[in-house]
């Protein structure tokens, strides 16, 4: 069952096709990594499946409704409902401790829990970290608290934007570990990323370039994409 | 969670909160100063009006020439007692200084002290029952200085003749025609005359506004039927137009300080929302509403403005006190209902202030923010 139909999209700038007539297909469950060069479209796909953007030709259906005519205030609802996002900055609110920035999306969503967020926490390892504010975090802790709180509404699409962008080798293995886990547990993943290892992960890979699918290559997952366990135990993920 | 954002959003970002916290707080401490003031005025500038003589008179009504001294103490009953200046009767008759001629007062010297504060006496006041003041017309005219005692002849309410050796204890300078009298004690001059309990005019000094004296006429004509009471126009139009000018500047510059606050106010909300147009981003990337956003920036705003409305409120009240010891020299009299107000209006102008950033802050782009343009 394919939870996102990208149809004839397009999205163009003035004179620019950031995007032309791209077709593409997610199935439910499915892992997908987005690659491309700068320029390459990744940013703007991203946008307009993470419906933060609309296309400006094409159609987009994602989890069986047709979004891209919708106006704003039905995106940012489907975007709280259906969508946990993960960037490549983290984007943490700094003056809330990790717990309170994932309550945060809980509390925009419906109704705030702080022992499911505390739950959400733990997922990453991070629950003894709880009452820290972000800049007393790692860079690693940080990007956890942001999984963390992408997952705390149990979205239907996990949309991860260069999710290892910042990190270390060893925390790079961290939050890998934790998107196959999410993955293994049926989450549909979508992550757009430079790195090969990353992008390793993933069931299917998409290159972009020029604002058109260049190709689409399934992979068989490589022994080197395994993950780190000392460095998972070390991080407390495990 | 709206209230633990908020509260988190001003204690953890709390210098560029303090800077907003502290211009609320100016305009509200100049807010409640200026409106406490204002509301004292008339009190205080009241007070000081009566330096400039008395604002009421009671003259005989109908055809009687003289007023009754127990109808003017009736009449004086219906003045409050916290409004009552002073009540100096004159009584006029004529006596003769070597054969000359002059209008003699009879009066009591404590009560023009209090109705006629702006009396300039060389020399001293009259003590003794045959201690006179002369107007310094009659000085310059008959070279009489304090000290010198005279002769004062004339004749009684019965055509008995009279004469008493009266001593000058000052010279006494009005600027009006009181300078060309003669005052002595009432109980003196009424001796002289043979009769006492009236009096030709009675002077009345009452520290309130012209609606208020306008209150006392009609009472005082209404329950006492002997005494007719008049305003003295150009005193009481003089203070009203003088409190009314003042209080339109305290209120001018009451609405200045009102627009400079929230000007104020509004840019450092504007670069608030400059600074966080990340974190606005971010909200709306996961889930935020144009609502949500506009209702934590006015949370923010709100809470801004009671706090700072509540702080400014009580350095308001010692900003009264300092003002009103410095120019009235007397304590200011405050309505604590103002300290309330004051926080209400702060808060009002504090979340109009926010609306002009609380509307950049909703069309912020999240796709935009997030990749940091």
């Amino acid at each position: 069952m394919n939870i996102l139909e990208l149809k004839g999209i397009s999205m163009i700038y003035g004179q620019v096709k950031a995007l032309y007539e791209v077709d593409l297909t997610v199935e439910q469950g499915e892992w997908l990594a987005i690659m491309g060069p700068s320029g390459s479209g990744k940013t703007t796909m991203m946008n307009i499946i993470g419906c933060m953007d609309k296309p400006t030709d094409g159609s987009v259906t994602f989890d069986g409704q047709e979004i891209s005519k919708l106006g704003p205030s039905e995106l940012t609802a489907i975007r709280r409902d259906k969508i946990g996002l993960i960037f490549q900055q983290f984007h943490l609110i700094s003056y809330l401790t990790a717990l309170e920035n994932v309550m945060v999306a809980q509390y925009y969503h419906s109704m705030i829990d702080e022992d499911e967020a505390l739950q959400a926490l733990e997922r990453v390892g991070l629950k003894d970290r709880a009452k820290h504010l972000p800049r007393q975090l790692s860079g690693g802790e940080q990007q956890r608290v942001c999984i963390a709180r992408a997952l705390i509404n149990y979205p239907r699409l996990i949309l991860a934007d260069e999710p290892t962008g910042n990190l270390d080798e060893t925390n790079e293995g961290v939050v890998m570990d934790i998107l196959s886990k999410l993955h293994g547990e049926g989450s549909t993943i979508i992550v757009v990323t430079h790195d090969p290892e990353v992008a390793e992960f993933a069931e299917k890979t998409v290159f972009l370039d020029h604002g058109r699918i260049n190709k689409i290559v399934r992979n068989s997952r490589p022994a080197n994409a395994k993950t780190d366990a000392d460095a998972l135990k070390a991080a407390g993920a495990l | 969670m709206f209230m633990k954002m908020l509260v988190s959003s001003l204690i953890r970002r709390r210098s560029r909160m303090l800077v907003a916290l502290i211009a609320i707080a100016i305009g509200a401490t100049v807010l409640l100063g200026m409106v406490a003031i204002s509301f004292d005025i008339p009190r205080q500038m009241g007070r000081e009006f009566r330096s400039y003589g008395a604002n009421m008179i009671l003259v005989p009504s109908g055809e009687d020439a003289l007023v009754k001294l127990s109808d003017a103490e009736r009449a004086a009953a219906f003045i409050p007692k916290e409004q009552l200046v002073g009540m100096t009767p004159y009584r006029y008759e004529i006596v003769r200084i070597n054969m000359q001629g002059y209008t003699a007062a009879g009066t009591s010297f404590d009560d023009v002290r209090r109705t006629s504060p702006y009396w300039n006496v060389n020399g001293e006041w009259p003590k003794g029952a045959d201690d006179i003041l002369i107007g310094s017309d009659i000085a310059e005219f008959t070279r009489i200085t304090p000290g010198t005692v005279i002769a004062i002849t004339g004749r009684s309410g019965s055509g008995a003749r009279f004469k008493r050796d009266m001593t000058v204890s000052g010279i006494v300078r009005t600027g009006s025609v009181e300078d060309a009298f003669i005052f002595m004690h009432m109980p003196t001059l009424e001796e002289l005359m043979g009769d006492s309990g009236t009096a030709e005019v009675v002077e009345i000094s009452v520290a309130t506004s012209e609606a208020g004296l306008g209150e006392l006429v009609s009472r005082i004509e209404a329950e006492v039927p002997g005494v007719s009471p008049r305003l003295v126009k150009r005193v009481t139009q003089s203070e009203t137009a003088v409190l009314s000018k003042l209080q339109s500047l305290v209120f001018l510059v009451t609405l200045v300080v009102l627009a400079l606050t929230m000007i104020c106010v509004a840019t450092t909300m504007m670069t608030v929302v400059m600074e966080r147009r990340k974190e606005i981003g971010l909200k709306k990337a996961i889930g935020a509403g144009n609502r949500s956003i506009a209702a934590e920036f006015i949370g923010e705003g709100l809470l801004l403005g009671v706090a700072g409305g509540l702080f400014g409120g009580v350095c308001g009240y010692f900003f009264a006190q300092a003002v009103s010891m410095n120019v009235f020299g007397r304590s200011v009299y405050l309505d604590w209902k103002l300290l309330p107000l004051t926080a209400a209006v702060s808060a009002v102008v504090t979340v109009a202030a926010c609306l002009g950033p609380v509307r950049r802050a909703t069309d912020v782009e999240p796709a935009l923010v997030l990749r940091g343009e």
